[in-house]
């Protein structure tokens, strides 16, 4: 039996491949906005599963360490490890800053992994090269988006640090790569002013004669020492023992040691239903529209292409041939039209990706459910072909 | 000729599908859960790791001099300022008590007022002495009375008092103004020992108040680093390890040194443990006091074990471990850790042996059905 889809492709080959390339590239920009709007949440959610953490403490009544400030101070993760249930603590910190370097700076989360070995709460899960950071001041480790390389130095307030390991997919919630650095240093820089802010402030407190007293020296030094140290951490990880339930340790620390308590779920809330909703739903809405739009296109092309060729139709009609050879005609290359169309959309989405400045991820969800509605597409835009189709009037074949 | 052209045509299909379908599988392969994992592998050695501790500090002199007034008065001369090296004994300023100079006037007078009434008193001690005796020569031919020769050994008594109040009132009155003296003596601030000044709290004229520190002087050759280690892998720290000194201000330049002092007070807000580290010979140019110093301690060489890098290091299901390569399919090794060096190698106590290769990198987080692929490196190192 002649495939008259097929030998109707054959004849107009150039024409038919073009039209499906450029009914891939959009379909690939469908692909590709979808893949924003994942990267985007995956971003919040990425940031969550590097914590390595199973509870997050913060101080109360706040939304932190990610949407709101919180500060905590440096020894509750003691308290912390003492309760139940509890397999271990660590502090960390999260600034988002500048990291010079080489006279350019990268915007960046500086985080403050606390000195408790690989593998703990807080540390980079895995590393591309290098490795992960062994001496407890100056040394970091880097997300490679951050541009960095081995060996590289970087200025993070007045200290320079070491990169020994580059990691990947370490990035905050709004895509900025993740710079480790230890706590102690980090500590020093959240809370370390500007020099000049440092010495303004020396001048002012030296001229309150409460502070300086001549009959009592020793007030001056201690009160300005006090003004430049910084006790204080954003939060405090914790990773529960393989029994222990989250909602009874989680409880028991809200009750006996008064501290805000989030655990996955309630931090992925925060993060994706709170920090990131509004850009979320923005980019949600224009894929819809952009989706809206592609399937209309592709409705259109289906249609013109089986007007295009009303006449051999008619002729086929006029020949007598059967209604449903020529439906499976249109839908034969409809289907073919939207699998050309797919297989370029995803080639190209795939390819143009990694140059996205943030996260582009293409999940295989998304690409099953990208076929699937293609191809329904394609079937439902050639209806209207056919209907159009079957209403041709044979004699057409041979009018003018 | 159109048999030609429909081969051509045909080819011209074939060739697109082939592309399409080429293109198509490459991207299923290479991303999406039919990719392989591409990872780095490393081979567990045996050997000794030799661990180090890594602390900060700052350069301070071993000692301090610091040179107060012991009297309230006004800075009348201060002759050396910031940076002067001077002699042990040298007079560095003078305080000026504003009344000393009367005092001592005063004082002065008293012990000339004070040896006129010795005099006096010595002289009546003579005349009453010598009545005294008379008067007892004359007794036993009772030409006096017994109450005459009393009265007259009574006033020889009281003199005798007397010349030994005043003796007492003119020695009070010497030692006093040789304290008025020894006050004007320490009013000259001198150097306790040979160094360095390195401040001056006050300019000439400003008052002084007694115990203020005006000078602070050190020995420029006696300068060490006071560190802070993390108490945590402090415990093998001690006294005469090799230490290696990078200054803030000399930072291509490391100095060598040793632990010289271990010190029994840690700080217990920062949780670290302090130690004084000296240099083997002193830096030149002299590092500033308080500069900031990276310190290296060597500490004695661990047991031969396996070692590998933290990189490898994984954490599943609250276990530690690394990924092993088992006939392609990773597996995971609990492990048990021990010590580690600064260089990032880590000492494995249980779950691995020397030779076996492990997953250093992974492109991916690795499971155990995970589809991997070993390659050299997966970003271009320098």
């Amino acid at each position: 039996m002649i495939s008259l889809a097929g030998r109707d492709i054959l004849h107009a080959w150039g024409k038919f491949v073009f039209t499906g390339i450029g009914l891939g590239l959009l379909i690939g920009v469908t692909l590709t906005m979808a893949g924003v709007y994942r990267g985007m949440v995956d971003d919040a959610q990425v940031l969550l599963d590097n914590s390595a953490a199973d509870l997050w403490i913060v101080q109360k009544d706040t939304l932190g360490p990610y949407a709101e400030p919180s500060n905590l101070p440096d020894d509750t993760w003691r308290a912390v490890a003492n309760m139940p249930g509890v397999a271990n603590a660590a502090n960390v910190t999260y600034l988002t800053m500048q990291v010079v370097h080489d006279g350019g700076d990268t915007r960046a989360l500086v985080t403050g992994i606390a000195n408790t070995g690989p593998g703990s709460a807080g540390w980079p899960l895995r590393l591309l090269a290098g490795r992960q950071v062994s001496k407890n001041h100056y040394e970091a480790v880097a997300d490679i988006a951050s541009g960095f390389k081995l060996g590289d130095r970087v200025h993070i307030r007045r200290n320079s640090y070491l990169i020994v390991g580059l990691t990947q997919r370490m990035v905050s919630s709004s895509g900025d790569p993740m710079i480790f650095i230890p706590l102690l240093d980090a500590q020093q820089a959240q809370f370390l002013k500007s020099n000049d802010a440092i010495a303004q402030n020396r001048r002012r407190i030296q001229r309150n004669p409460v502070f300086n007293n001549p009959r009592n020296p020793e007030v001056l030094p201690a009160v300005l020492e006090l003004q430049e140290s910084n006790t204080q951490v954003n939060a405090v990880l914790v990773q529960l023992k393989a029994q222990a339930e989250p909602a009874q340790v989680a409880e028991d620390i809200r009750r006996w040691l008064r501290l805000q308590v989030y655990d996955r779920e309630q931090m992925e809330g925060i993060l994706v239903g709170k920090l990131i909703a509004t850009s979320a739903r923005q980019i949600l809405m224009f894929l819809v529209i952009l989706a809206v739009v592609s399937a209309a296109i592709v409705a259109f092309i289906i249609y013109t292409l089986t007007m295009g060729k009303i006449r051999e139709i008619a002729v086929l009609k006029l020949i007598g041939t059967h209604n449903k050879t020529i439906v499976a005609m249109i839908i034969q290359q409809a289907l073919a039209l939207g699998v050309i169309g797919f297989i370029v959309g995803k080639i190209a989405a795939t390819v143009w990706a990694p140059f996205f400045p943030k996260y582009v991820l293409l999940t295989t969800q998304d690409t099953i459910s990208g076929l699937i509605a293609v191809l329904s597409m394609c079937v439902l835009a050639s209806f209207v072909a056919i209907y159009a189709a079957l209403r041709v009037n044979p004699a057409d074949a041979v009018g003018g | 000729m159109s048999d030609f052209f429909k081969q051509k045509k045909l080819l011209t299909v074939f060739a697109t599908i082939a592309l399409l379908a080429t293109a198509f599988i490459w991207v299923l392969l290479s991303s999406g859960p039919l990719a392989k994992i591409k990872i780095v592998v490393t081979e567990v050695q045996e050997r000794q790791l030799e661990p180090a501790l890594f602390g900060i500090g700052t350069v301070e002199a071993r000692h301090t001099y610091r040179i107060a007034s012991n009297t309230l008065g006004r800075a009348a001369t201060l002759n050396v300022d910031v940076g002067a090296s001077v002699e042990a004994g040298e007079i560095l300023g003078m305080i000026d008590v504003v009344d000393l100079d009367e005092k001592i006037n005063a004082q002065a007078a008293l012990v000339d007022s004070n040896k006129a009434r010795l005099s006096e008193a010595q002289a009546r001690l003579d005349y009453t002495s010598k009545q005294a005796a008379r008067y007892r020569k004359l007794l036993p031919s009772r030409s006096v009375s017994e109450e005459i020769d009393a009265a007259k050994q009574h006033e020889w008594t009281l003199a005798r008092n007397q010349a030994r109040s005043a003796n007492s009132e003119l020695l009070r009155a010497q030692a006093e103004l040789l304290a008025l003296h020894a006050l004007r003596n320490d009013s000259y601030l001198r150097a306790p020992v040979s160094g360095l000044i390195i401040a001056r709290h006050i300019d000439p004229g400003a008052t002084v108040l007694a115990g203020q520190t005006l000078f602070e002087l050190i020995d420029p050759e006696q300068l060490w680093i006071d560190v802070r280690f993390d108490q945590a892998g402090s415990k093998h720290l001690a006294q005469q390890q090799p230490a290696q000194i990078i200054l803030r201000s000399q930072e291509l330049q490391p100095h060598t040194g040793h632990v010289a002092r271990l010190e029994w007070l840690a700080d217990a807000v920062t949780e670290e443990r302090r130690a004084k580290v000296l240099f083997t010979q002193q830096p030149q140019p002299a590092p500033s006091i308080g500069e900031l110093a990276e310190v290296t301690v060597q500490l004695p060489l661990l047991a031969s074990t396996p070692v590998i890098n933290n990189a490898a290091i994984m954490r599943q299901n609250s276990q530690l471990g690394v990924w092993l390569i088992d006939q392609q399919q990773p597996v995971f090794q609990p492990i048990t850790l021990g010590r580690s060096d600064l260089k990032g190698n880590v000492q494995v106590l249980s779950g691995l042996s020397a030779g076996q290769q492990v997953v250093l990198y992974s492109s991916k987080a690795l499971t155990a059905n995970s589809r991997v692929q070993q390659v050299e490196q997966l970003v271009d190192t320098p």
